[in-house]
């Protein structure tokens, strides 16, 4: 499969290489819902059955070894089961004779080890495949789980961003987890499986991705109340934008441009909002909550809680307690004359 | 069935009357599965200080603590190992329906037992001064594994305060009859061999 | 509340008279509180259980509804983890491993032709211990302070500081107060196999299901203690300081998960073994031959039972550790479905060769294999750590163990619940309703569990409280929910079906199936003393043999009818020769007075009362030195030499 999907991806556009793929997995997936008719499939959404990187795509193919296998073994005993369902059915007669203990050994001890040995010996394959680290030279990216967030820190570059970080298509990229309190797990499932985030350890993982895009992942290790929302994302993109991203990442933000923006900083600045957020350039140097430098071009508030628009910031800077129930931003004292100017400023911070 | 007179003459009516010791009795494999299951328990306890003494990797113990003096300890083996012999001794004795070694061994393991937890305690009032079990998570396995044994000792030894009050009262045990004075048995050796292991571990280990 | 005394030739009817006198329990309340009958204390085994199955079936309920449409807010996050906590911990302590052992108390000493459990009284104090448990950890949740950190509590979530309050406390506090009664119902059921089994029922003549109580109460032995020492340490963490979990202070948090899975995995077995059990004992009677392969089966018992020691860190393949620990674990977790697949061919193989009789018992064990089968297969493709590595935490893995513990426990465990209906209340059950019950419970189970596994793949982690509309999640999430209302439906005939034969039920016979092993010899419900006459055994299936059966009646000796007073026999630990009779003990408050002492001091650690704790402390001691009291006995009887 990642053989193939670097050819198409080369030769042709990503989404329609996409759709191409999808169409292809709905197929699979609607036989694999079998009884049911409702045909879910993976569609856009994060399914580790349309990978998008070499991790996921040796996954992806494992699984499917995997599952034709068992429809066959499951096959085997239905067809048994039935058998016996119908051609033995019986008056109350007893029966003691046959000990079929060969066809016990064989069906239920010798057939499965053989499938066994050779699956596992697959699997072993795709364990060694997915533990090898990218060579030293691959760029680096070191995440930091928050209750219930994501801090994203790139090695030599003092600005920090969260909830979102980028990576060039193709390239593999080493990701150094760390965890600031309890354990959480870093997943997208479209590109690589899971590798937790261990208190008082350092784990590390990679991510590659075969074709651009934006690409879900999410906490996977129960983490408290806000585990549902500590989402991220991961975009892969072109090695020219992502040298633009570490850029944006090292320079200070944008300065305020309108007056509003100007009030909204100041309030920002002289507000509480400074002693948890930081925001390069200016006296905000928090380090409690997310760097909030480049808010105005994240995906998402909250770590997935809800999209990132006016309406959204705005009712989360009001009460984030009402937004996402438990997250450790406390409903801030901002006069309601201030909030759209906040809201202005946050959102020019591009 | 042939022998069916014969079987019902020695487990008839009136030969049951009388528990002969024929076979191992229910009480027996009973505290057998006790030990089994608290040796397990003892096991996980000495596995988790390993565990955490070789993801922590030297200096150990860690933050200071000087490595434990091993002289008490030694003492408090050469006072707690022998003091199965007098148990075996007793219960021996029982078995000849003789109680007055019942009660004399009994007494005589009471008296080690009871001077090793005195130097255990003689033990913590030196090194309380020294760290605690909140100083760190070795502070946490020396003194939960160490009192968790001594806890031991301290059931056994009442155990066996119970057993001597039950054979003074008399009509108790005999020859026929010692169950209890075999349970008791096999849990005091248990308590002795638990603490070999735990000398190895928290005080011989650290210098090797 | 038999239906007639069924007069037999041997055991003559003073004989009867007697053995009814010794064994009688007057009834009353009194009685009912010191009651040491293990057919009585296995009825409430049985019945507590499902009421925990209730309640956590109900949260379950409750938790689908949140969880039918996304960014639903029926539900808090607080509430959310709190239910699906309690949940799993009260579907596998509370519900799954007791609902078993009240199985195996009701029906071990009838199967083996005793009169009694080794130790009567020990069995009581388990099923006091195991209800105060249980309603100790309940109770924590109309306060709002139920255990919120998943049933196997990670740390450092579970710790002092990230999670104040009650809720942990009382999940280690709760887990160690039941393990009391798990040990020692553990320790009971090992003892009472060896020792009480009727003479000639050497090892090769034990039924299947003894055999699989015993290797579980042998994987209770040896596992519980890490779980307990688990706990314990963390209890310590949270209350008085110590450093186990603390990374900051030498500690290490891997090591709670170490732990916790060197019981959590044998515990599955735990938990699948004895219904395992159920259904090698229950395919017989519907398929009129012995299971095919005894000695296989048993063997495989065995190796599951020692294997299932080695497999606990594919429970942790994401956590990082070095891929040679793991490519280790994940044979050995490949290597364990082996045994699984001999018992399910050697089953099938019964039913080629036999005679199916599709009664509701054999319904629901048609139903298990097939989902059964489903979950195992599911269970073998996590082994290969690559795999699982894509899966875990998310309902892909929610849906396996749903389907191993539902088709593999809750389905012997219906199967066993009708087929024994008539041995346990003495009724029959209405057989319409059963397969109603049964076709809603298939049905409800796979609408529930199975689109599981797509909107795992799809990408849905397990244990959010609610979830983003992605594509293939909304929809399968809803028929989860629908199906999970359809199980219940299903589970709530079931319920009626059990009320319905106890209340009008036509009167069983004492063999309504042409059973084969002995609880069918006895009366519907059996006499408290269980067989007038202890059987002499000569085969596996010994209501099938007519030496065995005759045993009972015409040539019974006085060594196996022993009326004068209350006693059964002791015979040799793998023959079964006989050894001697041995006094079973009278009904006695002393187990219930015990437990109460138990449930006062775990209540007072819980609240920080610790003088009333240590006052606890010493009345427990105080009873178990009068409980252990031996009786006074002349010098002669004991065999004193002066
Ligand atoms: C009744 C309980 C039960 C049973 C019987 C099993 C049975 C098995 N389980 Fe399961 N398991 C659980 C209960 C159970 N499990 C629970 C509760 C969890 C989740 C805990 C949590 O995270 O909350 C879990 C999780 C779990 C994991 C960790 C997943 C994760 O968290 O990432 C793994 C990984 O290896 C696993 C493996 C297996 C295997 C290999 C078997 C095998 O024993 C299955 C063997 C049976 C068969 C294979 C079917 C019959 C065999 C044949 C028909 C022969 C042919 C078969 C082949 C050729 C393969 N289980
Ligand atoms: C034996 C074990 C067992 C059983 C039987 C069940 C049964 C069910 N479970 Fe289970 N479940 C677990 C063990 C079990 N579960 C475990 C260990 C977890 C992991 C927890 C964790 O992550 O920590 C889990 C987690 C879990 C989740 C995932 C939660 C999450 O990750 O966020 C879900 C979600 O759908 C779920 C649903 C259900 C449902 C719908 C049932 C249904 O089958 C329930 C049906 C039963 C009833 C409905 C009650 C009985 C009915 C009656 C008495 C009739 C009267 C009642 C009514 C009329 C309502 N369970
Ligand atoms: C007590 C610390 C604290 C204070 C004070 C605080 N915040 Fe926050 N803030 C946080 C934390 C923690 C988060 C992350 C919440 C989460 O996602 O779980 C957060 C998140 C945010 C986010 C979303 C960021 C993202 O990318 O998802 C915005 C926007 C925000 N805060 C704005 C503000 C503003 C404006 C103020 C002042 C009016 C403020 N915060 C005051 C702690 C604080
Ligand atoms: Cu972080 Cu779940
Ligand atoms: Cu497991």
């Amino acid at each position: 499969m990642p053989v193939d999907t670097t050819r198409e991806a080369t030769n042709a556009g990503p989404r329609r290489v996409r759709r191409r793929r999808r169409n292809g997995r709905v197929a699979r997936t609607t036989l694999l819902a079998g009884v049911f008719l409702l045909g879910g499939c993976a569609g856009d959404g994060p399914s580790a059955l349309d990978p998008a990187g070499s991790g996921a795509a040796r996954v992806a193919n494992l699984w499917w070894l995997l599952f034709w296998i068992s429809v066959a073994v499951f096959v085997e005993v239905m067809a048994l089961l039935v058998w016996a369902m119908v051609f033995r059915r019986g008056r109350d007669t007893r029966v003691r004779h046959g000990q079929p203990l060969r066809f016990v050994a064989v069906a239920g001890a010798g057939l499965p080890l053989v499938i066994l040995v050779a699956v596992y010996a697959a699997g072993l394959r795709d364990l060694a495949a997915l533990g090898e680290a990218p060579g030293p030279r691959a760029p680096t990216i070191e995440v930091t789980g928050h209750k219930w967030w994501w801090e994203v820190r790139v090695p030599g570059i003092d600005g920090a961003t969260a909830n979102e970080l980028h990576i060039p298509v193709g390239e593999r990229v080493r990701v150094r987890l760390h965890t600031a309190d309890v354990l959480h797990s870093f997943w997208v499932p479209q590109l690589m499986p899971k590798t937790d985030l261990i208190a008082g350890e350092v784990r590390e993982t990679w991510l590659q991705a075969e074709r651009a895009g934006r690409y879900r992942g999410q906490c996977a290790e129960y983490c408290g109340t806000q585990h549902a929302h500590m989402a991220f994302l991961v975009v892969a993109e072109p090695r020219a934008d992502f040298e633009a991203w570490l850029a944006r990442l090292g320079s200070t933000a944008r300065q305020p441009e309108t007056d509003a923006q100007r009030r909204g900083q100041q309030a920002f600045v002289q507000g509480t909002c400074a002693g948890c957020h930081a925001i390069r350039g200016t006296p905000a140097d928090g380090r409690i909550g997310p760097d909030l430098s480049d808010v105005g071009s994240r995906w998402s508030i909250g770590a997935g809680a809800v999209p990132n628009d006016g309406g959204h910031l705005g009712g989360w800077i009001a009460n984030p307690q009402t937004v996402k129930p438990g997250n450790n931003m406390p409903p801030q004292p901002v006069d309601a004359a201030r909030l759209p100017d906040l809201v202005a400023y946050l959102q020019s911070l591009k | 069935m042939s022998a069916r007179e014969g079987i019902a003459a020695a487990t008839g009516t009136e030969a049951l009357t009388t528990e002969l010791p024929v076979g191992r009795s229910t009480g027996w494999w009973g505290m057998v599965l006790v030990v089994a299951t608290e040796a397990t328990l003892f096991a996980c306890l000495l596995g988790s200080y390993y565990y955490l003494r070789f993801q922590h990797g030297s200096p150990w113990p860690p933050d200071g603590i000087r490595e434990p003096t091993l002289l008490r300890p030694l003492v408090m083996t050469v006072v707690l190992l022998p003091s199965s012999l007098p148990m075996i001794w007793a219960e021996r004795g029982i078995r000849h329906g003789q109680r007055w070694r019942l009660h004399s061994g009994l007494a005589a393991t009471l008296l080690l037992g009871a001077t090793f937890l005195t130097l255990l305690a003689t033990e913590y009032a030196e090194t309380l001064r020294e760290f605690t079990m909140t100083t760190d998570a070795y502070g946490s396995l020396f003194y939960v594994i160490t009192g968790f044994h001594g806890l031991h000792v301290l059931v056994g030894l009442t155990m066996i305060c119970w057993l001597l009050a039950a054979s003074l009262r008399g009509g108790t045990f005999g020859a026929y009859r010692h169950d209890r004075v075999r349970n008791v048995a096999i849990y005091w050796h248990f308590v002795d061999v638990v603490w070999a292991a735990i000398l190895f571990t928290i005080y011989l280990s650290p210098r090797l | 509340m038999s239906t007639t005394a069924t007069p037999v030739d041997g055991a003559g009817q003073e004989d009867l008279a007697r053995l009814a006198e010794h064994w009688a329990e007057r009834p009353g309340l009194r009685s009912w509180l010191s009651t040491v009958d293990h057919k009585k204390i296995g009825r409430r085994y049985l019945v507590t259980a499902w009421l925990f199955f209730a309640l956590a079936g109900i949260s379950a309920l409750v938790m689908r509804t949140q969880l039918a449409r996304p960014e639903s807010r029926l539900l808090s996050p607080q509430e959310y983890n709190q239910l699906f906590t309690m949940h799993g911990t009260a579907m596998i302590f509370l519900f799954a491993t007791p609902m078993l052992f009240g199985f195996g108390n009701f029906l071990v000493p009838l199967m083996i032709g005793s009169r009694d459990m080794a130790f009567p009284k020990l069995n009581a104090l388990g099923y006091w211990v195991f209800l105060f448990a249980g309603l100790f950890m309940w109770a924590s949740l109309p306060f709002g302070a139920a255990p919120n950190g998943g049933w196997f509590a990670y740390v450092p979530l579970t710790g002092e500081q990230n999670d104040p309050g009650l809720h942990i406390d009382v999940y280690t506090l709760g887990l160690l107060f039941l393990g009391i009664a798990t040990t020692a119902a553990s320790i009971n059921f090992i003892v009472t196999a060896l020792k009480l089994r009727a003479p000639g029922m050497s090892l090769t003549r034990v039924p299947l299901f003894v055999w699989a109580i015993v290797a579980t109460a042998f994987m209770v032995i040896f596992a519980l203690p890490a779980l307990n020492v688990d706990n314990a340490m963390l209890f310590l963490d949270r209350r008085f300081g110590t450093h186990f979990f603390d990374p900051e202070a030498a500690g290490n948090v891997l090591l709670w998960q170490h732990l916790f899975w060197i019981f959590g995995h044998p515990d599955v077995y735990i938990i699948v073994m004895p219904a395992l059990g159920i259904v090698s004992a229950v395919l017989p009677a519907f398929t009129r031959r012995g299971v095919v392969g005894y000695a296989l089966v048993a063997l495989s018992i065995v190796s599951i039972a020692i294997i299932s020691f080695g497999v606990w860190v594919h429970h942790m393949f994401a956590t990082g550790l070095p891929q040679l620990s793991y490519s280790f674990f994940s044979a050995a977790s490949t290597v364990i479905t082996i045994p699984s697949g001999i018992q399910i061919f050697a089953w099938l193989a019964t039913m080629l060769l036999g005679r199916v009789v599709l009664r509701v018992p054999l319904l629901f064990l048609i139903g298990f294999i097939v989902t059964f089968v489903l979950g195992g297969l599911t269970g073998a493709m996590f082994a290969l750590t690559a795999f699982d590595q894509q899966v875990t935490d998310s309902y892909f893995v929610v849906a396996h163990f749903h389907y191993v513990l539902i088709g593999g426990a809750v389905f012997p465990m219906l199967a066993g619940a009708y087929y024994w209906l008539p041995k346990i209340t003495g009724r029959m059950y209405h057989e319409g309703l059963g397969r109603w019950a049964f076709w809603l419970v298939f049905a409800g189970m796979h609408v529930t569990f199975f689109p599981m596994h797509l909107y795992g793949l799809f990408g849905m982690p397990r244990r959010v409280y609610t979830y983003r509309s992605e594509p293939g999640w909304d929809g399968w999430n809803l028929v989860s929910t629908a199906g999970s209302y359809l199980l219940a439906i299903g589970l709530l005939l079931v319920l009626v079906g059990v009320v319905h034969a106890v209340r009008r039920g036509r009167p069983a016979p004492p063999d309504p199936w042409g059973g084969d092993s002995l609880e069918w010899s006895t009366d519907s419900p059996p006499k408290p003393y269980n067989f007038p006459v202890l059987p002499q055994v000569h085969s596996l299936h010994p209501t099938w043999d007519d030496a065995s059966r005759s045993s009972m009646g015409a040539d019974a000796t006085e060594d196996r009818i022993l009326a004068d007073g209350r006693r059964t026999l002791l015979t040799s630990e793998l023959d079964a020769r006989r050894e001697r009779a041995a006094e079973m003990p009278e009904p006695s408050l002393q187990p219930l007075l015990l437990a109460l002492e138990l449930l006062v001091f775990f209540t007072s650690m819980l609240l920080a009362w610790y003088p009333i704790a240590a006052v606890a402390v010493l009345a427990v001691a105080a009873t178990l030195a009068v409980w252990l009291w031996p009786p006074r006995r002349p010098d002669r009887e004991l065999g004193v030499s002066p």
